[in-house]
């Protein structure tokens, strides 16, 4: 036990230490010691702004509380009732709808001004009051150049290009119900290309899928070692994998959504005027410059911040191409959420490999069709594209608010009644995807032999 | 209270202790979370139709049968590892013997993350291997596709199970034993099969149990593959995934136990109605024998070979953190050493907290293991299997299930004097390791005693001693190998232990290792400093476990002063 009472005096001594040789610097407001931020940032982010923070504010030492956004929302909830974390900052709009659904959030107005009302087609802060976007991020897809240039595949420029036979096992992306940044790309095209066309553009870039990761890192992390050589990625991903020496890089495909990183106060936060020093600093122009950090490289929501962006940079400020072709609705990504996350899990994660066996298969029918006038193996093939791309539910039904409950209990209050379960209805619709996953291959061979 | 017969008021209080003590930190709090797969999830009712849901889900079923055909292929292919090693190192005067052992635990010192990270470089589809077959051959096999690379990374990492067991059973074995059956003329691999092996059983079969079990709910390697149909990672993917409260998490989070307590059970028949106690401790260990040179060099190859294999991801390891960039390519661009410089400056404190969390953790688990082990065969204290069965239990529990579990259940308890919730004190982290912990150090502890005999112990209470004194000055010493190898199972594996941890480290000074490591591997600029703080997870463990060693080697010597006469005869 002596060992664990050394270490404690030894933090105290440093701290004290670190406070003391900052006496010289008293801060102009009487605040807070302490700040714990729940947070899904890697150190690079957060060591970075700490720093700049504490530099500024010297009375104040930030606590990084690091959890995986799904796992910071856990530990909010669980210790809600006796709370001891002052602010929220991760990435997802979604993860802070959830948080705020459950009353867990505190009202903010910002002080700072210049900064605009929405980037791209997005309102960056909540209409609520509630969260506050600090920085923009978009979807787009990386490579690694020396996979591209070793098996010979040219640089994809479109979400479409991805789905052509040459990326066939080539490609990676998280489960849009892991990440909450892939499931606003996932909803993007779903909302850019309507419903059924959307998911038929989804299930052929799956068709070309190697893996879909569990984390969203997992995906830049496989691009970056070369497991596989594209990936759907959010941009600082891709960013700062090139700013930190990969052979990789980077683009906005034309149909993507700009979509605010956010940050919040914690309701009951014990740090509350700390916590308002942070989002202030965070959004004045001293703050948003430190996110152009090679390590960091977000796009700052504030556009007088992109003067001293490097060469190349993106600014959607000035650009209007990047992040303005779809207009994003939230009410309806958010009305269907869990289906959504739920049919892909279903149709693309869980059946993977079923999906690429099938998509091959057409892959190389198709191939052996080119220029051949035959009529009856072009119909087969058709069928087989019809299946495979096949939802098991409508548009319409997937935003139906009674269908939607199925999949969203609060389990402690059940006062309205549901008819119907999860597992029950994904094993209806596994063994329906399952089949025409296997039909569609079978009509698929069938094609190719008659060719 | 005729309860307890005389004398067994010591041993019944312990066993009360550790009841409850499992009770509070795991029955109770696993109960909280997964009572949950038992409630209608419309209604809140109490319900079997999540079960009947699971069993009529084909996505399920594939999972069942996934998980079953990994944790088996994998228990064959880390015996396959094990085996040589152990009996090698045992059985013959071998240099190196204690550092052939200490390599050999390594593996099981993967850090999270990062290992997986290296196999894939290294024996990925566009790994090393894969990149200088194409080259050279045009060929590219699939060592880490799909179910392959699952077996073949946690046979890697778990064989060191059945190596600690297996070889603190041989060590353990009675020379009279094996003197007679050559005495009677067996010899060599007769004398192996019918003698050494079977004598040896109870340690194989504990680290196979346990290898069976990890593998069976093991979660982070299968994510890590992205391998979604097992059974692990379907739990898990259900319980963490943002705002859905799919009970089927929870439901394959109970099949995961009840299986594992099968498994555990049905090892438990096997060995049961056999007696591998051996009376006499005298000399200690098999006979070693000399080797022929040729032999020798025989015996080096195959050695080399499986430590070279199994060792690999740890060498990938070092070659990460050493390297620049390191993409696509046989080998890393350039070496340097600034991601070394990068951890020391700013994240010593995650070396000190591992340090001691797992150490304190490994310490505990040790003391209950003893307890537990000497409760269950030296008493008939009613209902001590269960303290067994509880212990063990803990092997199924997920850690994503114990972690919420404790936030669930000691958030609104107040330490007092500190005035914290106890679910946000470091301490609860230790116990969380404890509880995970505790099945190793207990299989290791179990088979140690198992092969004393309670003829000992009969002897020693008759020459007056006390049972306590009997247990102090008697049992624990003659269990200290198997003791030894559950400390440092515990500790090694603890120190690296991330999916309880992550969810119960609530601020960053108390984070340990393998928290950092998954904070940096979090980002591109990560990766190098993240497999340097792997690197010195692994170099902490593997100089601790190389410290036990010679703890043993020394112990053994002390205890066996005749056995230079033995050799001179």
């Amino acid at each position: 036990m002596f060992k664990t009472i050394d270490r404690r005096a030894f933090i105290t001594a440093m701290t004290v230490a670190s406070v003391l040789s900052f006496t010289g610097l008293v801060p102009a407001l009487a605040m807070d010691d302490k700040l714990v931020i729940v947070t899904s940032y890697p150190p690079d982010t957060t060591v970075t702004v700490k720093k700049a923070f504490e530099a500024k504010h010297p009375g104040v030492k930030v606590e990084m509380l690091k959890k995986k956004t799904t796992a910071g929302i856990k530990y909010l909830q669980e210790t809600a009732g006796n709370n001891k974390s002052d602010m929220f900052w991760a990435s997802a709009p979604d993860a802070f709808e959830v948080l705020k659904g459950d009353n867990l959030l505190q009202k903010y107005e910002v002080k700072v001004s210049g900064i605009p009302e929405k980037v791209g087609a997005f309102p960056i802060n909540d209409p609520d009051g509630y969260y506050k976007g600090f920085a923009a991020s978009g979807y787009g897809i990386m490579w690694n150049t020396r996979y591209l240039d070793a098996k010979k595949l040219p640089v994809p420029k479109t979400w479409a290009d991805l789905a052509k036979p040459v990326y066939n096992g080539h490609v990676g992306m998280s489960a849009p119900s892991r990440s909450g940044t892939t499931h606003l790309t996932v909803e993007t095209l779903l909302q850019g290309e309507g419903w059924e066309k959307g998911w038929a553009r989804w299930k052929e870039i799956a068709g070309n899928f190697k893996t879909v990761t569990e984390r969203s890192f997992g995906v830049p992390d496989g691009v970056n070692s070369g497991q596989f050589g594209l990936g759907i990625v959010i941009d600082f991903f891709g960013l700062s994998s090139k700013a930190s020496g990969f052979p990789v890089d980077f683009l906005y495909p034309p149909i993507t959504t700009l979509v605010p990183a956010n940050i919040a106060i914690v309701k009951n936060a014990p740090h509350r005027d700390a916590a308002a020093a942070f989002i202030e600093f965070l959004l004045s122009p001293a703050g948003q410059e430190v996110l152009l950090d090679p390590k960091i490289r977000r796009l700052p929501v504030n556009p007088a911040s992109y003067a001293n962006a490097p060469e190349g940079f993106p600014n959607p400020f000035k650009d209007s191409s990047i992040g303005s072709a779809v207009k994003f609705d939230l009410q309806l990504s958010k009305g269907r959420y869990n289906v959504v996350n739920s049919l892909f899990d279903v149709m693309v994660t869980y059946r993977l490999s079923d999906l690429r066996d099938a998509t091959k298969a057409i892959q190389a029918a198709e191939a052996k069709l080119a220029g051949k006038p035959n009529a009856a193996a072009k119909k087969l093939i058709k069928d087989a594209r019809a299946l495979v791309n096949k939802v098991p539910i409508s548009a319409v039904q997937a935003s139906e608010k009674d269908f939607n409950k199925i999949f969203k209990k609060k389990r402690k209050k059940a006062t309205t009644k549901v008819t119907g379960r999860q597992a029950e209805i994904e094993q209806k619709w596994d063994s329906e995807v399952k089949a025409n996953y296997a039909k569609a291959k079978e009509m698929a061979d069938k094609a190719a032999s008659m060719l | 209270m005729n309860l307890f017969g005389r004398g067994q008021w010591g041993p019944g209080a312990v066993a009360l202790f550790l009841g409850l003590f499992l009770l509070v930190f795991l029955i109770i709090p696993v109960g909280k979370v997964i009572y949950v797969a038992f409630q209608d999830p419309n209604t809140g009712a109490l319900t079997l139709i999540n079960f009947i849901d699971f069993f009529n889900t084909s996505l399920f079923q594939e999972s069942f049968i996934n998980s079953f055909y990994v944790a088996s292929m994998s228990v064959v292919l880390a015996s396959v590892f094990a085996l040589p090693l152990a009996y090698f190192t045992t059985r013959f005067n071998f240099g190196g013997a204690a550092l052939i052992q200490t390599l050999g635990v390594i593996p099981l010192i993967m850090p999270p993350f990062v290992g997986a990270v290296a196999m894939l470089l290294l024996f990925g589809e566009n790994g090393s291997v894969n990149l200088l077959l194409g080259e050279w051959f045009g060929i590219n096999i699939p060592f880490m596709q799909g179910l392959n690379g699952v077996i073949l990374v946690e046979s890697i990492h778990y064989f060191p199970f059945i190596l600690i067991n297996l070889s603190a059973a041989l060590n353990n074995i009675d020379r009279a034993m094996e003197e007679s059956a050559q005495n009677l003329g067996a010899s060599g691999a007769r004398l192996f099969r019918r003698i050494v092996f079977p004598l040896a059983m109870p340690g194989y079969v504990a680290g196979a149990s346990l290898v069976f079990l990890k593998v069976f709910d093991d979660l982070g390697t299968p994510l890590l593959l992205n391998i979604n149909n097992m059974l692990a990672p379907q739990a898990y993917l259900r319980i963490t995934s943002i705002g859905i409260s799919d009970p089927m998490g929870y439901v394959i989070s109970v099949i995961l136990v009840a299986f594992s307590l099968l498994a555990l059970w049905t090892s438990f028949l096997a060995l049961r109605g056999k007696d591998y106690a051996t009376a006499q401790k005298g000399g200690g260990g098999l006979m070693k024998r000399d080797l022929r040179p040729w032999e020798k060099a025989g015996c080096y190859a195959v050695i080399i070979f499986i430590l070279l294999l199994v060792l690999s991801p740890h060498l990938g390891l070092a070659m990460l953190s050493f390297g620049t960039v390191w993409s696509f390519s046989v080998l890393p661009d350039a070496f340097t050493l600034d991601h070394y410089f990068r951890v020391f400056s700013n994240s010593s404190q995650f070396i000190t907290n591992t340090l001691l969390y797992a150490g304190l953790a490994a310490s505990i688990d040790v003391v209950f293991g003893t307890a537990i082990a000497y409760v269950v065969w030296r008493t008939k204290l009613v209902g001590r299997q269960w303290l067994d069965y509880a212990a063990m239990g803990a092997v199924a529990i997920p850690g994503v299930v114990l972690g919420i579990g404790y936030l669930r259940t000691f958030y609104d308890f107040n330490v007092p004097i500190i005035d914290k919730p106890l679910a946000s004190w470091w301490v609860i982290i230790v116990i969380a390791l404890t509880i995970r912990r505790l099945p190793y150090a207990l299989r290791a502890c179990m088979a140690a005693l198992q092969q004393v005999s309670i003829m000992l112990e009969e002897a020693s209470e008759n020459l007056g001693a006390s049972k306590r004194r009997t247990v102090i000055r008697i049992v624990v010493p003659l269990m200290s190998g198997g003791i030894v190898a559950g400390f440092v199972t515990s500790f090694a594996t603890a120190s690296v232990e991330l999916s309880a941890t992550i969810m119960l480290v609530s601020t960053e000074s108390d984070a340990p290792l393998a928290a950092g490591i998954y904070e940096f591997m979090q980002s591109a600029a990560g990766r190098g400093p993240g497999a340097a703080l792997g690197i010195i997870a692994v170099l902490i463990v593997g100089i601790a476990t190389y410290v036990s060693h010679r703890f043993i080697e020394r112990k053994e010597i002390e205890r066996a002063p005749d056995m230079a006469v033995a050799g001179g005869v």
